[in-house]
């Protein structure tokens, strides 16, 4: 162990002495982004920091199989927290995990390293990856079930409303984060009626889906207290825009933003270039996992500031990755912003998707294809396809179709998350196309 | 530290025509709170009432200026003759310390090297009890326990991550001090880290939101420089 290492796991248990905290939270992900939790007290910490913690895994969606049921979970020392909601006489402590093998392994249904190795991969060249990302999100009363969701407001884009309960409940939402070490950039209520968005800053990928998780946490936590229920679910109003987590990425070397190039129209090095291509060319692939739901799709459709083309513009909505114009030219703010993923995604496994698909695109140096600055909404399918712009897999289906193909994937995921994804996801799809929808019946019932 | 010596303050005292870039950055990197004097007047009037907690002389630019304020000090400060004294000398002013013995405790050749440096400004103050080493770090509402990792603002405790914790204890040992991202990397997360410069900024951005909106402004971002905690020295 490592002097840092030392005095890290030394902090921690002073803080927990002093704190007088009761509980500790042993935080993970499953395969499909559901954050998965167990506790123990701060007398088996110590001991679950030396040589972590064994756990039955085989309940947990893609971990172990039952011949192997259990894996061990491996506290990182630098995510510890205090919880700040809860009684505050019998503090709660949390610290996310890394999954391994009883035989010390990286175990393979861990996305949280799946992440880390595609991180360490790009700092092997020197490169350091960061992400924001601005997370929609829904308000509703507390839902019946199997009933429509009900808005908690009609305001709209920016408003200000004196009985603004979703104000009241965003507030607190962004103080609790605060608390948590999770900047809030910016925060405001979206076009839709209930609707938030929360922007967060940017940071190292890994802490930023590790961010992520804790964000869907405390939104829900902080609503249900109220008696709300938040939804994180891409599209829960039809007829109005759904929820995304467009994200915002830069590579730096050290100091230096290797986006940004001085001598470019865009501002745009050749390395921020092809990294955009590697998104582009391998975004049909990757949709699957950064839409992983049915309802993903009925998001990403015209008229909706959705994107559905793969292209790219600098202020155009309508296209998958928007090229940001940097405030005063400022070299470390340029980025760019991919605009398909949804909030309801694993964050672990989309932000290394995002990484491998640029990446590749830098490794092999691909050709970005010429901007596409016009609103692509309004442009009819045979322009589209002149200017060979392809269309976003338009269904769950679709997306895993050419998530099946793609080797990019299959390494980048590894084969076990690979093929446990697609064959979770597959029943999904094969339970959803047996159900007959309220379309049908409206639509065909009478007529036919 | 436990040594029956009469308290001092922990303020050290740097005599120099100008005092050189590399001893300023040596002194605020090894944490050391120091005051620039250019006078024997100057001394006198800025001294600590608990003395200088050791004194530093640069006698490389002006050695005859440097050796009179040496002797004015040793009749004159507070502490008489017990104050802990370091001579900076060149090379060739070796032969200056002869039959000059009792007027400084220990010397350095300049250039000298930034480890060997603060080793013996270490050990200068070894005895005086003045080590920048502390329990309670305090800055206004601001105070950390450095010996149970507690850090609390206003009364209300902060619960911060071990590196957050690092970087706030750092920066609060020296209050007015601007550091450059670098030597924030270096100092809190030392080499082996590899986030890069911008580790920092997400650091400072989490400690601020950590703070709460009323004591954010504690840590002041210096444009196109880095940070600094609380006021300048000078204000």
């Amino acid at each position: 162990m490592t002097e840092l290492q030392d005095q890290q796991r030394d902090y921690i248990m002073r803080s927990v002495e002093e704190r007088g905290v009761r509980l500790v939270r042993l935080w993970f992900t499953d395969i499909l982004g559901n954050l998965k939790s167990f506790a123990i007290s701060p007398a088996e910490l110590e001991n679950a920091l030396d040589d972590g913690m064994t756990f039955d895994g085989s309940s947990i969606d893609g971990f172990s199989r039952i011949q192997e049921a259990d894996v061990l979970a491996i506290p990182d020392p630098n995510t510890f927290e205090l919880l700040p909601w809860g009684d505050p006489k019998t503090p709660e402590a949390r610290i996310f995990c890394d999954i391994n093998n009883l035989d010390g392994t990286p175990f393979h249904g861990d996305s949280r390293q799946v992440l880390k190795r595609h991180v360490q991969s790009a700092h092997a060249q020197g490169l350091n990856f960061y992400v924001a990302p601005d997370i929609e999100f829904f308000y509703f009363a507390a839902p019946e079930p199997g009933a429509r969701p009900v808005p908690l407001d009609e305001a709209s884009y920016f408003d200000l409303t004196t009985n603004d309960v979703t104000g009241t409940l965003r507030k607190q939402t962004i103080r609790t984060l605060e608390a948590m070490g999770i900047p809030v950039e910016y925060s405001f209520h979206e076009d839709a009626p209930s609707q938030q968005e929360i922007d967060l800053r940017h940071t190292d990928a890994v802490s930023m889906a590790d961010g992520v998780m804790t964000f869907r946490l405390i939104v829900r936590e902080i609503a249900a207290a109220q008696g709300v229920h938040a939804t994180f679910m891409p599209k829960p109003l039809e007829g109005v825009q759904g929820s995304g987590m467009h994200t915002h990425m830069s590579l730096f070397r050290g100091d230096g933003n290797e986006f940004f190039a001085d001598d470019d129209d865009y501002n745009l090095s050749p390395t921020a270039k092809s990294f955009m291509a590697g998104l582009l060319r391998h975004a049909a692939e990757i949709t699957a996992i950064t839409n992983q739901t049915i309802n993903s799709y009925k998001r990403l459709v015209p008229g909706f500031e959705a994107p559905i083309h793969v292209s790219w513009a600098r202020n155009n909505r309508s296209g998958l990755i928007r090229v940001p114009i940097a405030k005063r030219g400022n070299p470390t703010a340029t980025r760019v912003e991919y605009r398909s993923p949804d909030p309801a995604c694993n964050p672990y496994l989309a932000f290394a998707l995002l990484l491998a698909a640029g990446m590749k695109g830098v490794a092999e140096g691909y050709e970005l294809p010429a901007e596409a600055d016009a609103n692509l909404f309004e442009i009819d399918d045979e322009v589209l396809a002149k200017l060979q712009i392809a269309r976003l897999p338009q269904s769950l289906a679709e997306a895993l179709r050419a998530m099946e193909e793609s080797e990019l994937v299959q390494e980048a995921l590894g084969e076990h998350i690979f093929e446990w994804f697609l064959r979770n996801k597959w029943r999904e799809w094969e339970a959803y196309k047996t159900h007959v929808s309220d379309f049908e019946i409206n639509r065909y019932l009478r007529a036919l | 530290m436990s040594d029956a010596v009469p308290a001092t303050s922990d303020l050290l005292a740097v005599f120099a025509v100008s005092v050189a870039p590399e001893l300023a950055r040596t002194l605020d990197l090894g944490g050391y709170r120091w005051k620039s004097i250019s006078s024997p007047t100057e001394a006198s009037e800025h001294e600590p009432a608990e003395g200088w907690a050791g004194v530093i002389v640069d006698a490389t630019d002006d050695s005859t200026s440097a050796w009179a304020f040496i002797r004015s000090l040793r009749k004159n400060s507070t502490a008489g003759a017990s104050t802990r004294l370091l001579a900076l000398i060149s090379g060739a002013q070796i032969t200056d310390l002869e039959l000059r013995d009792e007027l400084f405790d220990d010397f350095c050749l300049v250039p000298f090297h930034p480890a060997e440096f603060e080793a013996r400004v270490r050990h200068l103050l070894w005895r005086t009890g003045a080590e920048p080493q502390q329990d309670m770090v305090e800055y206004r509402e601001l105070s950390l326990n450095v010996a149970t990792y507690q850090a609390s603002i206003a009364g209300r405790p902060l619960d911060l991550t071990y590196m957050e914790y690092e970087l706030l204890k750092f920066l609060s040992q020296n209050p007015g001090k601007v550091f450059t991202r670098e030597m924030l990397l270096n100092r809190v997360w030392g080499y082996e880290y590899y986030g890069g410069a911008r580790t920092v900024d997400v650091h400072v951005r989490r400690l601020r939101a950590k703070l709460g909106e009323e004591y954010a402004s504690m840590i002041e971002t210096v444009r196109s420089v880095g940070y600094r905690f609380g006021q300048t020295r000078w204000s």
